[in-house]
């Protein structure tokens, strides 16, 4: 009997619907039609004048060219590097972080700022360190005798690819160092002491508990990065706008400008339906990885 | 468990300091700017420290761009703005989330989450198009609408752990005593979930707060509505680039940010880590 009314307390699927529709709507009309119109857009000349239906031809131009083949591997090795170095400064950060040192508590507010600040305004704080005659980094080099004079980082084609990778890394840091140290904190103490009991060392101990432990995070975070990462606009906006000559131009700053910075949307538009694409493949592999280790863990 | 030897405590501590001179290098660095006076900024070589380091450009950098004050209340405006609406959309979704089961739930979840994946830059052109049909170019709407979209699903996302943490069975006794489903929602959920919302919405505003740019460089042009992180680019001048003024007036723009985070840091951290913990 009880249980009846508890079943129908729970089954009311019209409220549901009417609670989530406000949201989904928006959704759909913010994101849903425009992505569909981004397909759309991708097989016309769409311009300020007006557009036509041109079949592949955007792709055909775009997949032929060799400057595109460059940018796409170009944003593949940003972004990987990016990455990479995220997941390490980040994890390395957790363990300082974690480790029971007095000021922790601190540190850990601390360590957030680059994340909280406006991407755009930290971004000027780095074109600030980059520069050659009054950044420090300058600065300390010709101090150090490394560099002969003004050094600008972000005028050379490989310093300025460097650059702006180490400004994303310092981005992207925060995140990833807090999502490690709650998953850290989230491992149960007696594993570790067992495993001290049994004379595992330092390193051991992180090697075979931690690290396996925080996999199913470490995954998560190289995701949720490597999506942000692909797609990062405002760092190689504000520092280089793409330059010089091209070095930093990744898929999304060719797109912004094919398409808001010429006007042609349907050009502009096939490189975004690549973007998605892309972006797309990743979160198919990822979905794919992640069932797997979840199986792994279920059958012990 | 073994203590830390103490040269193992100083490695710790000198690593964190590296840690740290990467995190705060660049704040660094603009609040030094901000303090030198013009001619010195362009001194080289670099140098570290000098005598004549003043508050002069917090103070004249009102009279360089005199819509400074409004650029910066545009953008709490923006925020809060985008804050609240996104809050409207929110809750009841995270409410239905957490309660009910209904068909499509988890798939529409996972859209969700794909929706956080699409950044805004990628959907450029459509809402181009789209704000411009609707004549919103231009205007603060133009950086409010967009905005508020791309807060929704990690914002469901969290609001969603948090009202799965309060016990179904108050809200069965509130049932059978004759209470609503409205007056459940916003009689004893709304009330015990206040931290979680406060979460949300920092998480939303911080988020609204940094999304300005892309769409004020895009949607933009009128200079009334810009927000701090465009305006800042009219330091520069057609003669020189007031520099210190400009590492000035994004200090005092992100300032009130930094000071809502740090007293909420701690709910933020917990808020955000719970939900991809969990799983």
């Amino acid at each position: 009997m009880k249980k009846n009314k508890l079943n129908s307390y729970n089954s009311q699927h019209f409220l549901a619907y009417i609670l989530i529709a406000p949201a989904v709507i928006y959704l759909l009309c913010i994101v849903g039609w425009p992505l569909i119109e981004t397909f759309r857009l991708s097989f016309t000349n769409s311009s300020i004048a007006g557009e036509d239906y041109v079949g592949f031809e955007n792709y055909e131009k775009l997949l032929s060219s060799s400057k595109f083949s460059k940018i796409a591997i170009r944003t593949f090795v940003w972004t990987f590097f990016s990455v990479l170095l995220k997941l390490i400064i980040g994890m390395i950060g957790a363990v300082l972080l974690n480790a029971s040192l007095r000021g922790r508590s601190f540190f850990r507010i601390l360590v957030l700022p680059p994340w909280v600040v406006p991407i755009a305004i930290g971004a000027l704080g780095w074109m600030w360190v980059y520069n050659g005659h009054f950044g420090i980094l300058s600065g300390i080099g010709i101090r150090l005798g490394i560099l002969d004079g003004p050094f600008s980082f972000l005028a050379y084609k490989n310093s300025a690819f460097i650059a702006t990778m180490v400004t994303d890394i310092w981005v992207g840091v925060p995140f990833v160092t807090l999502f490690f140290l709650a998953g850290m904190q989230a491992i149960p103490r007696d594993l570790y002491e067992a495993a001290y009991c049994d004379g595992a060392g330092r390193f051991s101990r992180w090697y075979h508990i931690t690290l396996p432990q925080l996999t199913p995070v470490i995954i998560t975070m190289s995701l949720i990065s490597a999506v942000s990462t692909f797609v990062s606009f405002d760092i190689i906006y504000i520092l280089t706008e793409g330059g010089p000559r091209g070095a930093t131009t990744t898929l999304i700053i060719d797109t912004y400008k094919m398409a808001l910075g010429n006007y042609k949307f349907g050009k502009g538009s096939a490189r975004a339906v690549m973007i998605v694409i892309m972006i797309s493949t990743f979160a198919i592999a990822y979905f794919y990885l992640l069932s797997r280790i979840n199986k792994k863990v279920s059958h012990g | 468990m073994d203590r830390y030897s103490l040269p193992l405590k100083i490695f710790l501590y000198l690593s964190i300091a590296v840690f740290f001179i990467f995190i705060l290098l660049p704040f660094v660095e603009m609040f030094y700017a901000s303090l030198r006076p013009l001619k010195h900024i362009f001194r080289s070589p670099y140098q570290f420290y000098s005598d004549d380091l003043s508050f002069w450009a917090y103070r004249e950098m009102w009279n360089t761009v005199p819509l400074l004050g409004r650029y910066i209340f545009n953008s709490f405006f923006m925020a809060i703005t985008v804050t609240f609406f996104t809050l409207l959309f929110v809750i009841p979704a995270a409410y239905s989330y957490a309660r009910f089961n209904f068909p499509f739930k988890q798939g529409s979840l996972w859209v969700l989450l794909a929706v956080n994946m699409f950044s805004g830059a990628v959907l450029l052109i459509p809402l181009f198009k789209l704000l411009r049909y609707f004549d919103l170019l231009n205007t603060y709407f133009a950086m409010i609408v967009p905005g508020i979209a791309f807060c929704i699903p990690t914002s469901i996302w969290l609001l969603k752990a948090y009202f799965e943490k309060i016990p179904v069975e108050l809200e069965e006794a509130a049932y059978c005593d004759g209470a609503s489903r409205m007056d459940i929602l916003f009689r004893i959920i709304a009330p015990l979930s206040t931290p979680g919302i406060a979460v949300t919405a920092i998480y939303a505003f911080i988020q609204a707060y940094a999304q300005q740019f892309l769409f004020a460089i895009t949607f933009n042009s009128i200079r009334e509505y810009m927000p701090i992180v465009s305006g800042l680019t009219e330091f520069i001048g057609y003669q020189s680039v007031k520099w210190n003024e400009m590492m000035a007036a994004s200090i005092v723009g992100v300032f009130p940010v930094l000071i809502v985070f740090i007293f909420l840091q701690k709910y933020i951290v917990e808020g955000l880590t719970a939900g991809a913990i969990k799983n």
